[in-house]
């Protein structure tokens, strides 16, 4: 994690390399200690570690479920999919039981959807993270998305009229000079721009 | 103490309202005694709530639990450091951190504002009381943080392990530090428009103090992005959860108002709409806290449910209503004094700008309510998670990215297409070099390219606008380059200052957008026994589960698993993970075992393991292990944001502004210092 433990680690190897054999046993930068698999110890106190965990198997790690379950909300109240949940809060109780279930629907041959539609009959339609895009829920998608178009619209529209206005305007009074003489070098228009910038108005 | 405390919440709800009565009875009949009176009414008001800080304080240092917020929110063996943020880590705690630090900054205004801002003081002293009466009533009829108990119990409950994280003692402060201070520009505002002094001036006299607040309320929330990224354990900082979005609102909003106020210093439009905007993310932060206190919608945020939301309720509406009728009826004050010149001009992009940020505040606030409007019309309960809020808003944050890019090449009032091709060459030159090397590096994640493409984009702009004004520095005063840059930041600093925010941005975004290249997967380990995961650029990465150890620590029994981490074959260093059971002074068990995440940061990744728990109560281990690349960009992203905002906020830079001249008092960026009048 640090650079002074891989030093001490490199001290260590060194020291054994050396002969003194003091830091052989420890090998952290070797790894071949590291490849005992047999013994495994039973800890102090197993319930300062919270609940016991059953061993991962590869229905746990696969990537269809993953996906299957980020889609659905834990009925805990955490208010996350039952993915996140069951691998963040290690003490809700519902978040694997939902997940045996997911596995138990595909066990049955059910198919992704199929289990989403199980979930939905089950729990109703909160069930699920992303509400279906259909009916009312569209405006949950879209209203956003529209407001802003004609918002921008109307924006479009006023600009016109108020540049149109300003045009107006300008062409009653005699004509200012808008433009920098021509003669002017790209250094010192660079100035003017920036001498500009700082004066208000 | 507490009994000390109870009183002098008394004494302020009355000296609060006394404040409120003569600041608006004072201004409206210009009676100097009465206007001196609230001035005074504010400094007592921060006295009188001092001394209920201070109370409260006391009893949770002393531990008396015979006080039920100390026996519900800390026990014996908690950490000093924790005993601190127990102040504002419960309900009616965090009620009185909030009125007193109103109170604060109420009498900093009162005492900072000079000169010609004079004028508008007694009604933002009778604001400001009013507001802070509010609170003070909420704590005196609802939420009272010295409430006694029946009986004393031996030890306190200790606070929620989650909240025992440094985060957590930094995160709610500086959030509410920044939604609070958003009172002082609020009441600025309705002291300009009962006074109908709306020139451009009172913008001077808040437009620091809204800096102020986006500032504390920037590093409020990245401080919550980061406490939930190391403490809770999913590995990702934003959840869209309906107190973070609160939060998020009149940030989005205020950043519209720091633009869209530049138009009207510089031109004297939008006056109106700047006014709104003000009005509008006050109204925002009242409502995040209605929404946070009154569990109208679940949030891991939520205090217990209680009346207080009910309070918070009336004093939305009431609030917002007088608001709004005071407005429209100054409406007619609030003329442009000049008009728009062309389509394609600074002014019309800030335009733009301004659309776009409401735009999103709109698109999260609708996304937030939208469950509570489907079960009201529809009577369907739906959840509109993540992924939705995501489908929604990535698309407009990207446009807005684009625009932070394209605002500064456009000149003010008209640009011709001879200049914009000359700005516009080099910065879009370098987003389509950036889409290119990075479709050759094999990305096809669609949002990930637009958000590296444009980010490099927008770093084109800033750069060039750097080097352009360095280079004039070169010419004309024949400044070395670094200095010439260092001048231009000191000289300018709102312009270049902001320039600065703009990169912050970019940073946060390409950490953003590396979160779609995550990859995780779980694994039970015995000792000795190792994980691979192949993180999306290539390396390889292999955890070996050294062992468990138990010990105790202060408060808690701690179970740590150690990791050995090496990336394709070296060893780059150790991990440690842990899991947490807490214990009070007795040695009973409180809460629930909680997870401390283990985290090796990086430039390109950052590897976050949890320890899931034990099987069958032996070393062998549930890990959950995650890669997820360009988090520390969102962290350095933030700190680029803060050390921008501060530049732009620092008082001093070059007197520019031309004495005596009606351009003087448009001149705003330099001229405004928070000190006594002269």
């Amino acid at each position: 994690m640090t650079p002074g433990v891989s030093r001490r680690d490199f001290l260590v190897l060194a020291i054994g390399a050396a002969g003194a054999g003091a830091g052989a046993g420890r090998g952290a930068g070797g790894g071949a200690v590291l490849q005992d698999t047999t013994s495994v110890g039973r800890v102090y106190d197993p319930d300062r570690a919270g609940r016991a965990q059953a061993p991962v198997t590869a229905a746990d790690n696969d990537k269809n479920v993953q996906a299957l379950e980020k889609r659905l909300r834990c009925s805990c109240g955490c208010g996350l999919d039952i993915y996140t949940c069951r691998t963040t809060d290690f003490t809700c109780t519902y978040s694997p039981a939902l997940h045996q279930q997911v596995l138990r629907m595909l066990g049955e041959g059910k198919t992704e959807q199929e289990v989403i539609d199980a979930f939905v009959a089950q729990y109703g339609q909160v069930v699920l993270m992303s509400p279906p895009r259909r009916g009312f829920n569209l405006l949950g998608y879209f209203v956003p998305g529209l407001v802003l178009v004609v918002a921008a619209l109307g924006l479009v529209w006023m600009l016109r009229r108020w540049t149109r206005e300003s045009q107006v305007a300008a062409s009653a009074m005699p004509a200012a000079p808008l433009r920098p003489p021509p003669d002017a070098s790209p250094a010192e228009l660079e100035r003017l721009r920036d001498e500009l910038d700082r004066l208000p108005g | 103490m507490t009994l000390l405390g109870y009183f002098s919440l008394w004494l302020a709800l009355v000296v609060g309202l006394w404040g409120a009565i003569t600041g608006f009875v004072g201004g409206a009949q210009g009676r100097a005694d009465l206007q001196q009176s609230a001035r005074h009414a504010t400094f007592a008001l921060f006295g009188a709530l001092l001394i209920a800080v201070i109370s409260l304080e006391v009893a949770i240092f002393r531990h008396d639990f015979s006080v039920q917020y100390v026996a519900s929110r800390t026990s014996r063996n908690l950490p000093t450091f924790y005993l601190w943020s127990a102040l504002y880590s419960g309900q009616e705690g965090s009620l009185l951190f909030w009125a007193a630090v109103l109170s604060l900054f109420a009498a900093l205004t009162q005492l900072l504002t000079g000169g010609r801002y004079r004028v508008y003081l007694p009604y933002v002293a009778a604001v400001t009381s009013l507001v802070a009466s509010f609170f003070v009533s909420v704590m005196l009829f609802a939420a009272n943080p010295f409430q006694r108990l029946a009986f004393t119990p031996m030890d306190g409950q200790g606070m929620n392990p989650q909240l025992q994280n440094p985060g957590m003692v930094f995160h709610p402060p500086m959030l509410y530090l920044g939604y609070i201070s958003i009172t002082i520009p609020f009441a600025f505002a309705i002291a300009a428009l009962l006074t109908k002094k709306l020139d451009t001036e009172w913008m001077v006299a808040v437009r620091k103090w809204t800096i102020v607040s986006w500032l504390f309320l920037s590093i409020g929330l990245l401080i919550g992005m980061w406490w939930a990224y190391v403490e809770l354990g999913w590995g990702g900082y934003w959840a869209w959860d309906p107190v973070e979005n609160a939060a998020l609102l009149p940030w989005l909003v205020m950043t519209a108002y720091l633009h869209s106020v530049m138009i009207q210093e510089k031109r004297g439009m939008l006056k109106k709409w700047n006014v709104a905007l003000i009005l509008g993310a006050w109204v925002l932060s009242i409502f995040g806290t209605f929404l946070t206190r009154s569990g109208v919608i679940s949030s891991v945020h939520s205090f217990t449910e209680s009346p207080v939301g009910y309070y918070f309720l009336f004093f939305l509406v009431a609030a917002t209503a007088a608001t709004a009728v005071l407005y429209v009826t100054r409406l007619p004050l609030l003329q442009a004094e000049a008009t728009l010149e062309s389509m394609v001009s600074r002014e019309a992009s800030f335009l733009f700008n301004n659309l776009l940020f409401i735009g999103l505040a709109f698109s999260v606030l609708w996304g937030t309510l939208f469950p509570i409007i489907s079960e009201a019309v529809m009577g369907v309960k739906i959840t509109y998670g993540p992924p939705t809020f995501n489908f929604v808003n990535i698309p407009l944050g990207l446009t807005l990215l684009l625009l932070t890019g394209i605002g500064p090449l456009i000149a003010w009032r008209r640009a011709s297409t001879a200049n914009l091709q000359r700005q516009f060459a080099v910065p879009v030159t370098v987003g389509v070099f950036a889409l290119l090397i990075l479709l050759v590096a094999g990305m096809r994640d669609g949002w990930a390219l637009v958000a590296f493409s444009v980010g490099a984009f927008v770093v084109g702009t800033v750069v060039q606008e750097f080097a352009r004004g360095a280079r004039a520095r070169n010419r004309q005063y024949g400044e070395a380059l670094p200095f010439a840059v260092l001048q231009l930041l000191s000289r300018n600093r709102r312009r270049y200052g902001g320039y600065i925010v703009h990169i912050g941005i970019v940073l946060l975004f390409v950490g953003f957008a590396g979160m779609a290249f995550k990859t995780e997967t779980e694994a039970t380990l015995r000792p000795g026994e190792s994980a691979e995961l192949k993180a999306r650029d290539g390396h390889v990465y292999t955890f070996t589960h050294l062992g468990i150890s138990q010990y105790n620590a202060l408060n808690r029994q701690v179970t740590a698993a150690l990791l050995d981490v090496r990336r394709d074959g070296k060893e780059i260093g150790r991990l440690r993970t842990e899991k947490r059971q807490h214990v009070d002074a007795l040695g009973n068990r409180t809460f629930e075992p909680s997870t401390e995440v283990g985290i090796m940061s990086g430039l390109r990744v950052d590897l976050y393991v949890v320890l899931a728990g034990l099987v069958n109560g032996t070393e062998q281990a549930v890990f959950r292990f995650t890669i997820n690349p360009l988090v520390w960009w969102v962290w350095f992203g933030g700190f680029v944001l803060v050390i921008g905002g501060l530049i732009v906020l620092w008082p001093g830079g070059a007197p520019v502004a031309v004495k005596g001249s009606k351009a003087s008092h448009v001149q705003a960026g330099y001229a405004v210092k928070l000190e006594a009048a002269p």
